[in-house]
Order: C-alpha cells, then structure tokens, then sequence
C-alpha cells in the first residue's frame, strides 16, 4: 500500500471525476459520476486513514517533487492534526452530492464539476506541505464556492457572493504577502523546514502572524469579521452551506494550528488575551443573536460562528486538552452543523422558505424528520453523549486551566446555546399543524433516511467514544504543544541575548 | 452483572424508540417496563449485597475521555449511596412504568413515551453509579434531556413547550456552576474520578487558588459550584422557578422525574461530595441557609395553589430545601433518608393525584373537585397515607409513624442540635414549614375528597376568570363528568399505588436504623460522611414541635375547608397583598421575564441589526463598496459594475497599505 501516492490520489481523483463528467455530459450522468467519485475518494480517505501510523507524531504518507524550482514543490503529507480533516472532507462529500440530487435542476453538470474542484482544493489544503502549494489551492477553493452561491443560491447571491469573496480575499492578500517575506528571509517554503526551525525574530513574528491571522480569521470566522457567514450560508444552495460550515471554515482553524502556533511562537503569546477576547465576545455576541434570528439557516450560521469561538479560544490555550479539544470540536461541528443544514434543507425543498414563521407543527407529519433534527439540535447544544460535548468540554477545560476569566465567559454560551436552539426546534417542529402550506408536507423520503442516519450514527458514537479520534490527535497535539514551547523559550532566550548584550555595551 | 442494572433500560428505550411504530404499543410497553422490572429486581440485589453486606465495586465499561493527561472512563460504581439511590431509582421507576400502562392507554404515542420514560431511566442511573464527575455530569445533562422531552410530551400544547424548554435552560444555568466546578476540580486535583479528589482534599484545606481574578479558598470555590449546579437540579430558591411550570407534562412524570429522583440529584451530589463539603463550612453554610429558605418559600407559595399539582410540587420543592438543610448542617445520612422515604411517598402523592385526574377526565382544579372519597375510596385511602406520611405524623418517644415522621424529624432534630446560628435559623424556618405543609396537605385533601362536589358549579371560571392567572391548561375542552361518573382507576394503576403506600409506610420504621440509627457508620461505610450522633439529649420541645405545628395546620385546614368553606374564596376576592405575593409565587417568573428574558432577546436583536448591520457591514464590506463605488464615480469610467474590479481597487489599496507595514516590521 506504501506504493500508492494516497494522498495525490485523495486529491486528485475528484478533479478526474470532473474532466469525466466534461466527456460525458447530461444532468444524470453528472450526478452518478459525482456520486461514484465521492465515494471512490471517501474510500481512498479512509485507507489514508488505514496506513496512518497513529504513534508517529510526524508528516506520513509523505509525497515531494520538484514543481516551481527555486525550493518550491509539490509536497504532500499528513499528520494527526490534517488527516481527519482530508477525512472529513472526503466523508462529508458524498452526502452533499446525494442532497443535490432533486433540489439542484439547473446546470447539473456544471455544479457537480464545481463540486468535485472544490473538493480537490479542499482535500490539498490539508495536505500541502509547501506555502506555495498551500496557497494556491487555499484560494482557488474560493473560486468554486464563490460561483456555488453566485449561480445556484438565493434571491440576494450576488451580494452574499461579493461580500464572501471580498472578505476573504483581503485576508488572503495579506497572507500572500507574509508568504513572499517568509521565503526572502529563509530562503524555503517548505512547511516541515519551516517548522523544523521556526525563528523568525519577534519583531517579524508579529507581522506575519497577523497577516496569517487576517486570512483565517476570516474564513474561521472570528467576531467582528463573521458578518459575511450568514449572508453566504442564506444565499448558497443546502450543499453549498455544508460545505461552507463543515470544511472550509475549519481551514482557518487548521491554518492557526499549522502556522500561527508553531511557527509564531512569540507572536501567538503575544496576541493571545486578544484572540480570547474575540473569541469570548464572538460566543456570547454570536449566541445572543442566534437568539433573534428570524430565518433557520442565519440562526445555524450564527451558532456555528460562536462554535468556531470556541475552537480558538481552545486552540490558543496551548493546553494538550484545548487544542485538542479544539480540533475535535472542528471535526464535530463540521458533520453537526452539516447535518443541520441539511435538515433545513430538507424542508426547504418542500416549502421554499427558510422563514422559521412559516412553520410549526411538523412532528404532526414529519415524526422521523423530528426525531432527526433533535439528535442534531441536541449535539449543536453540547448534550454529554454527542460529539458536540467533548470539543466543548475540553476548550473549555483547557481555557480555565488557562484563565478561569474566559471559561465563566464561554460557558455562558452553554446557557444561550440551549436557548437559542431549542427554542428553533420548538418553534419548527412543536405546536399544532395549522399553517395551510404544512398539511401535505411529507416525511423523509428513503433517500433523506439513508442521508441523515449515517451522520446521527457518527454524531453518537463519538461522544461515546471519541477514542479512535484522540488516538490520531494525540501524538501530534503533544509535538506540537511541546515544540510552540521550544521555540518559544528560544525566543525568550534570544531576547534575553540582546538585553544583556545592549546591558553590557 | 451489576452493568445491566444500567443499560437494560437503555436496551428498553433504544428497542421502542427505534422501533416502536413496528413493535405497536402494547409491545413496547411489554419490552420496557419488563426490562424495567429486571433491573430493579437487580437492584434488590445489590442493596443487600452492598448496603447491607460488606461489599463495592468499580466496574470499568470503556473509555470515554483521553486527552493529554486527562482521562475519564465510562464505570459502574456501587456503594452504599448508590445501592440506596439504584433501589429508589429502579424501585418508583417500575412503578411508575407500570402504572403508565393505565394511565396513558388513550394516547397514540405511548411507545414515544415508554422509550423517554426509560431513557430517563437510564441517565438516572448513569448519573447515580458514576465514579467521576464527568459521568456524572453526563447523567446529569441527560436527565435534563429526559424531562425535557417528558415535559413537552404533549408538543401540541404551547405551555407545555414552553414548560419544556424552560427547564433544560434554567438547568443549564445551574450546570454553567457546575461545569466550572469540574473544571475547577481537575485544575487542582488533575483527576475527576471520585476516590483520587476526595483522598486529596483534606491537603488543600485552607488552600487558595486563583479563580475570576480573585484569590479564594479552593474547597468553598469548588463546592458552592457544584452546589450552582445541585440547586438547578434540585430547584432551589432562585433556580426554582422551573419545577412549578414542570407539571405540564403528563403526571407519571412529575411523579418519576419531578418528585422521586431527578430532582433529588443534587442532594445526591452534595451527599456523593460529603467529603469536599465536610471540609468547606463556609460553603455548607450556604447550602443550609438555601435548603432552609426554600423549603419556607415554596411551602407558603403552596399554600395557596388550586392546581392539585402543583400543590405537591411545591410541596417538592420543599422537601429538596429540607435534605439540603440537613446536608449543609453535616447530617448527609438525614438528608439521604429524607431522600429515600420522600421517593415513595411522594411518588405515592403524585400517582395518586393522576389517579384522581384520570377519573376526573383530565380535571386538575381543585377548586372543581370535592366530595371525591365516595366514588374514589381506593385513590382516598392512598392520598390520605401519602398525606400522613408528608406531614410526618407518629408518635414521639415510642417511635411508631409513617415514613416522614422519622427522616423529617431527623433533619429538624439535626438543626437543631447543630448549635449554630445558621442552624437555629433553618431550624425555625422548618418547623414554621412543617406548619404550612400540614395546611397545604391537607387543605389539598380536603378540597379534593371532602366537602360538597363542585365539578358542574356554573359560575366558577366565569366569576375568577379575570382576577386570577389563566387557568392552567389541561388537556383543551372538556368538562368536568358528574360524580356518578367517577370510577376508580384501572388495576394496573392502582398496584403501584399500594405498593408505594407500602413504603409510605413501613419506610422510615425499617431502615430508620441504618440510615440514621446506630447501624449508620456500618451501613454507609466510606460512601458517606457520617456524623458522631450526638443528638441523644434534645429538649422535649424541640421533640414535640413537628407534631404540635402539624396538628395546628390541620386544625386550620379544616376551619378553612369544612367548617366555613366560603371563606377562602372572601379571602381569595379580597385579594390582599400577602396572598398575591403568594399566590403569584413571590413574583419570580415576571422578575427573571424582565431582567433575563426579555433583554436577551433585545439584546440579541440590537446586536444583529446594529452591530452586525450597522457597525461591522457598514464599516466592512457595504461600506467599502459604498466607499469604492462613490469613488469610482468621482473618477471618469472607471465605474464598471463588476465585482472584480472592485475588488481588484481593493487589492491595489491593501497591497499598497500592508507593503508599507511590511516595510515597517521589516526595518526594525
């Protein structure tokens, strides 16, 4: 198996799919070639998943070749802290193909290519080991996701899709610029280089972490640069959205945990009380207007910022349990969140509204969808036996090991987020079945079920038993943890150089 | 063996809800309450195994949580507090299953609410044998799912949804303590399993830790958290407010959930923390004062509900503030006998209660009942051994009574002997609630059994109607049946009903020794902090206080009830303010309406549309554009309408401002 390039293959294969459905158009054709190869490469993820060495903390299953010259190449890899993610995107996929089955009628082929491209840059984010590499496929995944929404979403999608690409493009701009100085001061864009001696002088540190920060705080989102989020998440098609909240918000995530922390050490300590700050203020703030949201997929879009609040605020701890914590409410939000828009979505293909007024009542009819919807409803809520649990749990466990200030803030949200949700559940599924466009509605169709069960089946069995997840994170969660102290006490010790050296002169 | 006692309600509750529409009613109650049963056949088991032999046992299931240095498994623990709780738990959960079979068999759902019933079961049970506080937590969090689902039972009824949700947040409030406590307890101890914290506290008395910025004693921090989250649980003055709107599920649940044992968890957890509490007297004071002042409020507030129900919950509520007292004044075995014998005979009250609804088709005023104990002489009898065993009716000295003469008089008799101010206060405080219990009980007894039928009485709502809170809602229209209507209920109501009256009581008798008699130190071994016993020599007043105020609240009751009927309702139509105040339940709900509710919502609103729209877009995004585009028609043609080449100005203006701060950085 060592023979296969797993990781090209994970990544390139959905691209193949699309060149497929180019030579083979036609609206059913496109679909069961997208299908076949979101599985084909959910199958590949998982033997990625199968030959990765959980005691080796290190990059596996490692690809270089030389691509731009000049120290640039194409290299690929994964460790404890990316391989779950190229899981979870591989994993997430197919269910956003079979969601698109019905509800998308127009240009079928053209949204399933845009699909499968997303997926590739998506999966190769999480596996470039080279900046530049990383780079291109990080913003060429916008290029996708912002036709998704421009041409298969809602009423306002040219809004929705300025103001997603105008965000994010102003953080990547500056990413890019912090990418050109790293590689004139050392001479490399190799990330396993860079992280094997990661010492820029703190002064530069700043800057390139905040450039790196104005780039994933963005797509994280953090408060206050969260607004274009729910406008995206409204306009785009229900795919879309769970693409939007399941993967990429979680390479913002991903991008502190392989860049910020370890190769801004000084930076990251430095910034810290401000990033708690956002992230505290981004858990209640976010929550309290989840509470006031008038349409479904604004109110998820809002519970999903103030969960990302969470995963940094437990990122930036440097605790073992916040920043694994941290990861594990990323994988968990990513299928929750993704199952809840589904679930609008579902509903949505009936009525045509996201309005929450529109509904009430449709346990009446809908008892299977019901009892779907609660599962996720709960995990979004943090109930000890979902997955949503333990990322909370930990961040937070780690935020108080931290500074016991933050955890009192966090947990708050606990409070709103029971509030806010149930009382969304309430208003769309309880109460009497009065509204005259609800009468017909009809439950989960077989294709719905075989959806939305795998996911409730996750969703339990990892706060059961979230072990199979650690034993992958764990590893690398130490290194890393250990290796942002390293370099920090390198740091401290230079500083300390320079101070006696300016003391003795 | 002792894992199944856990997960075959669980096994119950996954096969009905997964599969109950298949399986048809009948079945599923079959499958669950037969499971049921099983389970607390085995829970005997272990009580006498455990509690009265000499045995514990730890039993490792999975792992559930390893993170770094953290580590948290998923166990069985059985000591002699859980064996006490797994009898209590299994014991009126049976029950409670069987007698569910009756009074629900009208309703389409039932299978839906067997497999609720016995998932509640099941977090109950978790929450009881865990041996760390994450399990427990997880029980915790999970009984609060169960009542929420049993609340909102019947989601047709928008109080009832709003009951449900209601309770899960204001519990949250409670587990916001709670869960900082456990992070506080693994910041100083790096564990959470049960055996390793306590073994180490005694090395951190008079310790202090850093917690909100302030420097603070550890063990008080740590406890009066896990009392935040013990008082949600356990409505406790000020998270109360829950309880009361709790009723609106369907009656077994208020029996299972609301009266015998989810509400008594956090007496449990400050009994299963008796050894952190021991060394935390500051914090013990709080929980007296608390236990002590609830058990007041709620006993006046219930002294003038109509609703049969919700008499008893606060009744409930009341009862909690009572085993708090006792806990917080060091006599955890009290506080856990109380616990014990309250299960049944307030379950016994509860069941007894729907009894008298089920044959009133669904009628929960008391104000329309009356003369009931000739068509219901069974459901009387019960009410009556359930109402003697509240009010702790026995004989002093000789040692005879019903259940609640024995633990209540051991918790008053505890106060007491405490010798403290805060102990002479709650001393006070409940033995004026004794009085008021004894009113409340049995002006609900005699409202209900005795005096004239007014269920067909004309004018009643018409004439309350505007002067008083809207009725509580019972099940929409209906109308009240005449009294040759009413029948008992079904046998497979009524035997749980004598079972539980069985316990009513014989409970406190038979194990008065164990709990609190001189058996106590071998019976709870290292389970339990157990006092020295001291209160051989109280006063004789002190003896016979609880049965003096007894008495005079009965003797008021029935000046009220029988001899002069028309007098509550003078009283009532006066509308004095003292019994506004207690009949609006001191203004709890319309006060947390106005500074929590109602601002978040605010809030929540001004944020979106100011912050978010205002502030974050008109700066950000809309602003730019706005910004862009003005500039654009200021300069000739360059207005194109394409987002890109706004973006493409946008790109030029950032490249140019952080070159420059490059620049910058880099100089340095």
């Amino acid at each position: 198996m060592s023979g296969l390039p797993l990781l090209s293959l994970v990544t390139f294969v959905p691209l193949l799919g699309g060149a497929l459905i180019l030579v083979l158009p036609g609206a059913s054709n496109a679909r069961w070639i997208a299908l076949g190869t979101t599985i084909v490469t959910f199958a590949l993820s998982l033997m990625v998943w199968a030959s990765f060495d959980n005691s080796n903390p290190g990059f596996q299953l490692v690809e270089k070749l030389n691509w731009l010259g000049g120290g640039i190449s194409y290299h690929m890899g994964v460790d404890g802290i990316s391989m779950l993610f190229v899981v979870l995107t591989a994993g997430l996929m197919p269910f956003c193909i079979a969601a698109s089955w019905e509800s998308v009628e127009k240009r079928v082929a053209e949204y399933m290519i845009a699909f499968l491209v997303l997926e590739t840059m998506m999966i190769g984010v999480f596996c470039a080991l080279d900046l530049v590499l990383f780079y291109v496929l990080f913003e060429a995944g916008l290029i996708p996701m912002f036709l998704i929404i421009g041409i298969w979403g809602g009423k306002r999608r040219v809004y929705a899709s300025f103001k997603f690409f105008l965000y994010t493009f102003v953080g990547s701009v500056l990413m890019l610029l912090a990418i050109m100085s790293m590689y004139w001061y050392t001479g490399t864009t190799d990330i396993v280089a860079l992280l094997a001696s990661p010492h820029f002088p703190p002064q530069m540190q700043i800057w390139l972490w905040l450039a790196f920060f104005a780039s994933f705080a963005v797509k994280m989102p953090m408060w206050p640069v969260h607004t274009w989020l729910p406008d995206a998440h409204v306009e785009a098609p229900t795919a879309g959205s769970v693409i939007l909240a399941g993967i990429l918000l979680k390479m913002g995530g991903y991008g502190f945990l392989r860049f910020s922390l370890p190769m801004f050490p000084s930076a990251t300590e430095f910034f810290g009380p401000m990033v708690f700050t956002m992230s505290v203020v981004a858990i209640i703030y976010t929550s309290l207007v989840a509470l006031a949201q008038e349409d479904m997929k604004k109110l998820i879009a809002y519970s999903s910022v103030a969960h990302m609040g969470f995963v940094t605020m437990g990122i930036f701890t440097l605790t073992h349990q916040g920043v694994e914590g941290g990861i594990f409410q990323m994988l968990s939000h990513g299928v929750v969140s993704g199952a809840l828009f589904l679930c609008v979505g579902v509903v949505y293909d009936r009525i045509h509204t996201r309005e929450i007024s529109a509904y009430g009542g449709l346990v009446n009819r809908m008892p299977i969808y019901a009892a779907f919807f609660l599962v996720f409803t709960l995990a979004n809520v943090g109930l000890p036996g979902t997955s949503g649990f333990i990322g909370e749990f930990l961040t937070m466990l780690g935020a108080y090991i931290h500074n016991s200030w933050i955890a009192i803030f966090s947990a708050t949200g606990v409070i709103l987020s029971a509030a806010y949700a149930l009382y969304l559940y309430r208003r769309i599924i309880f109460g009497t079945l009065v509204k005259p466009a609800l009468m017909t509605i009809q439950d989960l169709t077989a294709r719905e079920i075989a959806i939305l069960a795998p996911l409730v089946v996750i969703t339990i069995a990892l706060g059961v038993y979230p072990q199979p997840v650690f034993n992958v994170t764990t590893p690398a969660v130490a290194k890393l943890i250990q290796d942002n102290k390293t370099s920090l006490a390198f740091d401290h010790a230079k500083k300390v150089a320079i101070i006696q050296k300016a003391n003795a002169q | 063996m002792y894992a199944a006692i856990v997960l075959l309600p669980i096994l119950g509750s996954a096969i009905t809800g997964l599969f109950g529409r298949l399986l048809g009613a009948r079945l599923s109650e079959i499958i669950t309450t037969g499971l049921l049963f099983c389970s607390a056949a085995l829970s005997v088991v272990a009580f006498t195994d455990v509690a009265l032999g000499d045995h514990e046992y730890i039993i490792q299931l999975l792992p559930w949580i390893h993170s770094g240095d953290f580590a948290v498994d998923w166990t069985v623990r059985v000591d002699t507090i859980t064996a006490v709780m797994l009898v209590v738990v299994t014991g009126v959960s049976s029950l409670v299953h069987l007698y569910t079979i009756g009074y629900m068999h009208e309703d389409p759902h039932r299978a839906r609410f067997f497999s609720y019933l016995s998932l509640f079961t099941f977090a109950m049970l978790m929450l009881v044998t865990a041996n760390n506080f994450l399990q427990l937590f997880f029980g915790w969090e999970g009984v609060g799912l169960a009542s929420y689902l049993l609340i909102g039972f019947w989601y047709q009824k928008p109080s009832a949804n709003a009951a449900a949700i209601k309770a899960f947040v204001v519990n949250r409030v409670g587990d916001f303590g709670f869960a900082l406590g456990i992070f506080g307890i693994y910041y100083v101890f790096k564990t959470l399993d049960f055996d390793a914290v306590f073994a180490a506290a005694p090395s951190m008395v008079g310790k202090s830790f850093v917690f909100a910025g302030h420097n603070v004693d550890i063990l008080t921090t740590l406890c009066l958290l896990l009392f935040v989250g013990a008082m949600g649980k356990s409505a406790q003055l000020g998270l109360h407010t829950w309880l009361p709107d709790a009723m609106e599920g369907p009656t077994p649940v208020s029996a299972l959930i609301h009266a015998a044992t989810m509400v008594t968890a956090g007496v449990f957890l400050v009994c299963r923390c008796s050894p952190l509490f021991q060394l935390a007297p500051h914090a013990a004071e709080f929980v007296v004062f608390i236990g002590a002042t609830t058990a007041f409020f709620a006993a006046s507030v219930g002294l003038f509900q109509n609703d049969i129900k919700r008499v008893i919950a606060y009744s409930t509520c009341s009862q909690l503030g009572y085993m708090f007292a006792a806990a917080g004044v060091a006599s955890y075995n009290a506080a856990m006998f109380h616990l014990f014998t309250h299960a049944f005979f307030k379950a016994l009250l509860f069941l007894s209660a729907g009894a008298v609804i089920h044959s009133m088709h669904h009628e929960q005023d008391m104000r329309k009942m009356g003369g009931l104990w000739k068509a219901i002489p069974f459901t009387w009898a019960m009410m009556l051994i359930g109402n003697l065993a509240l009010t702790g009716v026995g004989i002093p000295y000789l040692g005879i009574g019903l259940a609640g003469f024995y633990s209540k008089d051991a918790i008053i008799n505890s106060t007491f002997a405490a010798h403290s101010s805060i102990g002479t206060y709650a001393f006070t405080l409940l033995i004026i609630s004794a009085g008021m219990t004894s009113f409340y009980s049995w002006r609900q007894f005699l409202m209900t059994f005795h005096g004239r039928y007014r269920g067909l009485d004309q004018d009643h709502h018409h004439g309350h109607a505007h002067e008083e809170p809207a009725a509580d809602d019972d099940h929409g229209h209906h109308h009240a049946p005449k009294l040759e209507e009413i029948h008992e209920s079904p046998l497979v109501m009524l035997v749980p009903l004598a079972l539980l009256a069985l316990g009513a009581v014989f409970a406190g008798m038979a194990f008065f020794h164990y709990f609190v008699g001189e058996g106590a130190h071998e019976f709870w071994r290292a389970s339990l902090v157990v006092g020295e016993g001291e209160e051989g020599h109280l006063p004789v007043w002190v003896e016979l206080a609880p049965l003096t105020v007894t008495i005079i609240g009965f003797a008021i009751a029935y000046y009220y009830y029988i001899l002069h009927p028309t007098l509550p309702k003078k009283l009532a139509a006066r509308r004095g303010l003292l019994y506004l105040f207690l009949f609006n339940k001191w203004y709890f709900d319309e006060l947390y309406n106005l500074i929590f509710v109602r601002p978040a919502f605010f809030i929540g609103r001004f944020l979106w549309k100011k912050g978010d729209g205002a502030v974050i877009d008109g700066l950000g995004p809309d602003g730019v554009s706005a910004r862009v585009l003005d500039a654009a028609r200021g300069a000739v043609r360059l207005q194109t309408g394409y987002v890109y080449h706004y973006a493409l100005a946008m790109l030029l203006g950032v490249v140019a401002l952080a070159t420059w701060f490059m620049a910058m950085g880099g100089a340095q």
